[in-house]
Parts: C-alpha cells; sequence; structure tokens
C-alpha cells in the first residue's frame, strides 16, 4: 500500500504554493458551491486555505458552522491531558522539554501517574489523554501500557500522545486499552523538521510520519493528527495536515480521525516564531478542515485563549480541553514548579468550561465513548 | 391514529415517529422535544450512557421507550457487547444495531449487522438493525429474527430525505415486519413522504436537533408523520398517466356503468 509520505510527494511545497497563490475569489465560490453536492478535493482545500479565500472567510464559516451541526450537532466533548513524565532526550528548538533546558524533571511512578489519574477522575473527566517526554528507556512503552491498565476501569477512553511506537507497541498499547493516538508531526516540511529536531530519536520524520499509519494496522480506534502552527508558511503546514487525516480517513475507513490546531505557544528556551499565524487564519484553518473533512473531529487545546476557543466552537470545534496543566505531578503528588511543556492560555477548571459552554449553546458532553472492546 | 397502532416485539404504539437524544445543545431540551414530537420510543447511544450518572438518561422522560443503540461498534462481536451493557445498565431489551466500520461515511456494514441480530434476538432481545435498503441484507435480518428493520434513507445526519426511496420501497412491498426509515430524513415532508409509501414509523434526530426550533421542528415532524400514515391508510386516488385525458370527479356517464 502507498504510504502516506510516498502519497504527499505528489504535493511538493512549490505546487503547493503555486496552486494556492493562483487560487481566484471565483475558485473559492466554486468550491464552496460544490460542497452542496459533493465532498471535496484536496485542490479544493487548498483552495479554502488560499490567500483568496481570506476575502470569504465569513461565507465558508456560515458553511463550516451548517456542517458541524449536521454531523456534530452542539455537542462539544471534553478531556484533559495528564502529563506523566516530562524527561525527554531530544532537542527541539520550540519545546519546554528539550534535553538541554536546565530545569526540575519528574518522571511519575504508575502509582503516581494513576493517583494523579484518579484525581482527574474525581473531577469529572471522562476522557483522559497521557502525556510523556521522549525518553524510551524511561518512559517505556510498557510503562505506558502499565499506567493505561491502571486507569482504564475510571475512564471512557484513554487517549496517548508519546513518542512515535513500532506497530508491535501500538498493538500492546491497544490491548493495554489505549482508544486513541495523537501524533504531532510538528511540520511536514521534511528539510525545517531536519532542523527543528537537532538531536534525538525525533529526528527521524519517516518514522513520525507513519506513526499514524503503525497505530490503525494495531488497531487503534481514533487517531489525531496536527501540525504545530507557525513553524512552516501556514499553506503549506495546513494543507499537509488535512491531507494527512484526509488520506487516513480513506486508507483506514473504521478509524475515526481528528485534527488538532495548536498554534505555537512561548515556553522555556528562544525560539524565534517566523510564520506567526494569525487569528483569521486560524479561523480560515478551521473552517476549511470542515468543509474538506466534514466528519472529521477537530480538537482545540488551551494553547488558546477562552475568548478564541469560545468562538472557533460554531466554526468547526468538537473537542476541546480544560482543567488543563503542562507541568508533571500536582493533582494529587508533590508539584515540583517545573515550567511545563509550554505556557497555556486557556486556564478555565472543567467547571467554568462547561458553564461557558453551555452558555453559547452547546452541550458539553463528558462521557462519549463506550469501548465495545473492553 | 389510535386505532392504528404499531406493534413491533410485542409492544403496541401509538406514535410512529421515534426521536433521538443526541446533537443537542442541551439534553434538557429533551423533554419537551418527545412531548412535542408525540413520540414514544427514543434511541440513546450506549457510548452516551453514563452508568450511576443522570447524564443523557436523566433527561428521558419515564414513559418513553428506550432504544439504546450500538454507536461505536466496528464488528458484530462489539454491538453484541453493548446490548448486553445497554441490558445490564437497565435499557431493556430493545437495541438497535449498528455496526459501522467506515467513519467517512458511516454507512451500516450489512453482514456484521445480521450477524449481531441473530444472536442478539437469539438471546431474548427486540433487535432493530440498522441498514442500507438492501433486500438481501433486510432478510437475512428478519430470517435471524429482528423484530423490524431501519433502512437508511440518506447517510447518517445529512438531512437529504429519501434519497433511497425506491429501496425502502421494495423493502415495505417484500418483507412483512415493520420498517422503520432511519437516517437521512431532513424535513417533515420527507418524513410524510415515508409513511404515505408504507413505511411503518420514521427515526429522525439531526432534523430535530439540528434546527433553530427543536420542540416546534418535533411537532412538525410528529404531524407529518401522522398525516403521511393516514394518507397511506386512506390510499391515494389513482394517478392518470400523461395523455390519459383528465377524469371528472362526477362523470356524466356514470349512470350507463
Amino acid at each position: 500500500m502507498e504510504t502516506f509520505q510516498e502519497f504527499l510527494q505528489n504535493w511538493p511545497a512549490g505546487r503547493r504554493s503555486e496552486a494556492a497563490a493562483r487560487a481566484t475569489s471565483a475558485d473559492v465560490t466554486a468550491v464552496l458551491d460544490k460542497l452542496a453536492r459533493h465532498w471535496l478535493s484536496p485542490e479544493d482545500f487548498l483552495v479554502l486555505l488560499s490567500p483568496a479565500a481570506a476575502e470569504h472567510l465569513e461565507a465558508m464559516a456560515q458553511k463550516a458552522h451548517e456542517l458541524t451541526l449536521r454531523y456534530f450537532g452542539r455537542a462539544v466533548s471534553i478531556f484533559t491531558p495528564l502529563y506523566i513524565s516530562d524527561v525527554c532526550t531530544n532537542q527541539c528548538r520550540y519545546c519546554g522539554f528539550n534535553a538541554k533546558n536546565k530545569q526540575p524533571r519528574r518522571h511519575l511512578s504508575v502509582n503516581e501517574a494513576a493517583a494523579e489519574a484518579f484525581a482527574i477522575a474525581d473531577a469529572g473527566f471522562q476522557h483522559i489523554l497521557l502525556l510523556t517526554g521522549d525518553a524510551p528507556k524511561v518512559s517505556s512503552p510498557e510503562y505506558i501500557a502499565d499506567v493505561v491498565r491502571r486507569i482504564k476501569p475510571r475512564f471512557a477512553s484513554v487517549g496517548i500522545e508519546v513518542y512515535s511506537q513500532t506497530e508491535e507497541n501500538y498493538r500492546m498499547l491497544v490491548e493495554a486499552g489505549v482508544d486513541s493516538m495523537t501524533m504531532f508531526q510538528e511540520t511536514y516540511n521534511p528539510e525545517l523538521y531536519a532542523w527543528l529536531h537537532p538531536a534525538g530519536p525525533k529526528r527521524d520524520y519517516a518514522f513520525r510520519l507513519a506513526a499514524p499509519e503503525r497505530a490503525a494496522r494495531a488497531g487503534m480506534r481514533s487517531l489525531g493528527v496536527g501540525a504545530l502552527l507557525g513553524l512552516d508558511a501556514f499553506e503549506q503546514d495546513a494543507f499537509a495536515t488535512g491531507l494527512h487525516a484526509w488520506w487516513l480517513q480513506r486508507h483506514f475507513p473504521g478509524v475515526e480521525v481528528s485534527v488538532s490546531i495548536p498554534r505555537i505557544c512561548p515556553h522555556e528556551g528562544e525560539f524565534e516564531v517566523t510564520h506567526g499565524v494569525t487569528d483569521r487564519e486560524l479561523a480560515q484553518y478551521v473552517t476549511a478542515l470542515r468543509c474538506f473533512l466534514p466528519r472529521a473531529g477537530i480538537t482545540c487545546s488551551s494553547r488558546e485563549s477562552a475568548f478564541m476557543r469560545d468562538h472557533l466552537v460554531p466554526l468547526g470545534v468538537t473537542r476541546v480541553s480544560a482543567g488543563v496543566s503542562t507541568a508533571v505531578g500536582g493533582r494529587a503528588t508533590e508539584d515540583l514548579h517545573n515550567p511545563g511543556q509550554f505556557e497555556i492560555t486557556d486556564h478555565r477548571s472543567l467547571e467554568q468550561m462547561m458553564a461557558d459552554l453551555a452558555a453559547h449553546g452547546y452541550q458539553p458532553v463528558l462521557k462519549d465513548w463506550e469501548d465495545p472492546a473492553a | 391514529m389510535r386505532d392504528d397502532p404499531l406493534v413491533i416485539g410485542g409492544v403496541t404504539l401509538n406514535s410512529r415517529l421515534f426521536i433521538g437524544t443526541g446533537k443537542y445543545g442541551d439534553d434538557a431540551l429533551i423533554p419537551a422535544v418527545a412531548d412535542a414530537s408525540g413520540a414514544e420510543v427514543i434511541t440513546v447511544a450506549m457510548r452516551r450512557v453514563e452508568p450511576g450518572q443522570k447524564g443523557v438518561m436523566g433527561h428521558i422522560p419515564p414513559h418513553m421507550r428506550l432504544l439504546p443503540n450500538t454507536s461505536g461498534a466496528r464488528t458484530a462481536e462489539e454491538a453484541v457487547r453493548l446490548a448486553h451493557l445497554a441490558r445490564a445498565a437497565g435499557c431493556g431489551d430493545w437495541i438497535k444495531i449498528e455496526v459501522i466500520s467506515d467513519t467517512r461515511h458511516l454507512l451500516p456494514d450489512g453482514y456484521g449487522t445480521a450477524k449481531a441480530t441473530e444472536i442478539l434476538a437469539g438471546e431474548g432481545f427486540t433487535v432493530l438493525p440498522y441498514i442500507n435498503p438492501d433486500l438481501y441484507v433486510a432478510r437475512a435480518c428478519v430470517d435471524a429474527g429482528a423484530a423490524a428493520v431501519m433502512p437508511l434513507g440518506a447517510p447518517i445526519g445529512t438531512n437529504r430525505g429519501l434519497q433511497t426511496r425506491e429501496m425502502i420501497a421494495i423493502l415495505i412491498e417484500e418483507l412483512d415486519i415493520p420498517i422503520v426509515v432511519d437516517a437521512g430524513i431532513g424535513l417533515p415532508s420527507q418524513a410524510c413522504e415515508a409513511m404515505e409509501m408504507g413505511a411503518a414509523a420514521c427515526l429522525v434526530n439531526t432534523a430535530i436537533a439540528s434546527s433553530g426550533e427543536p420542540v416546534r421542528m418535533a411537532r412538525a415532524f410528529g404531524a407529518a408523520v401522522a398525516a403521511g400514515r393516514d394518507a397511506w391508510l386512506a390510499g391515494p386516488g389513482a394517478v392518470k398517466k400523461r395523455g390519459e385525458g383528465a377524469e371528472a370527479s362526477s362523470p356524466l356517464t356514470g349512470f350507463l356503468r
């Protein structure tokens, strides 16, 4: 089977840039008209990400809102992340976990991780996302599986956002009870990726890019992909991310695919953002994604402000986090006051998030999964 | 309508509109929607049910018959497990089988559906399988013990109406169990059309939940389903083909017949 990396080669950066620059206002109108009759093609998606489409943002938003209501209604799922280790061997230039950063590190034991997770469950969350740094000898796949087995009975779903695994390891994690995996490619630009990841196992672009495929083959029910917006030119990574989700949907039709839309946040370090994504561009991205992938979940993390998150929900966001801490520990075990992976912007608690969603006419959904294989 | 009950699995229903619980901005709307629609059957996804918690279940009027569904199941075995969970959670013995392994189009897997139907019907469940309107799959479900079949009018959530009209008409003509049109109905007129065709009932969720005024739309669907049923019972007048000329309602030569 053709891999996504092979498929992506049909869309070199130059082709993407030229197509986006060539798109006209009439092209955008034609794509929006087509939406009533057909699924959109990758070419159509690129038109919706183009500068020409920026002038049609309200029309795109109306379409995206209509599609979101039709396929997801006014229900928004809530989850929370749990960092169980920030020990990391990578030197990603944009990340607070960078191995070179001198900061206190913490790796929770299985018991400590379970205590943290149970505190989260006691707070009312039913969907949890486990995160670790990239340190396979410390946060081994077996360790992650042990944590999952311990906490699974208290949660409707357990997701992982950890370093790339082999297919065999993904299978073990699925058997331990993992329902979903999220893998941020960070950037789909291989040259930029190499520069951003000067050392550590994450340097292997191809291995990371194919991680969702391996997870799907291993039986993972839900896959999430995303680029860290701000690393490369907007239309480049936005397009590649949507294309990745689209390709996964077509090749693994039994798997639910979602897209995360993180913009780079301040962190411990001195990375300079050269391709900052504006609020309008983020809104354009969400509306374009919804039009291109009507049934895909769209996740918006607490990197975004409460104001932005509240306003992105009607445009297509279907999943949000709440009660977020990017530091390890602190909920039930000792907090070392480490700075976390990045600074979050939306500090709302679960109760606040639920109240705010309800105030905007949306239903906060705490349980939206019952593992039929458990 | 009082003298025209629908009987499924030995249960008598006076309303032929089934409603859903998904996609509302607030589950607290459900009682008013149920009341306005007149529906007696309501479907709820087991993936949303929180054992021991109020959740969506706390908003379902007690007089309504629960039709838990197996949303999220990709295989017959998973559907069976969710049905067992539904029964253990006190949701009763009715179950809507959903076996879907295509998340892009959400089309049901007929083979898995028929297999789950056979297992669960054998265990005493009242099974209502959600299917493509395929005569062979429908017959397999009937042979497996389905109490009714639920063919889609259009893909779930699309509000596109009776795109599968001809296939549903064949199921109505060929099968002796209730045909409940499920998925795709976007307007009361489309539900009415399904009922005029002879469907036994319609299940509507998205069209109500995503409308501007769900309660008002629920009332409209209740009226449309009742009207369509009445029209089916009354039997439509003959339709003359083009070129056959008009026929006066009071022919002058009638005395010669």
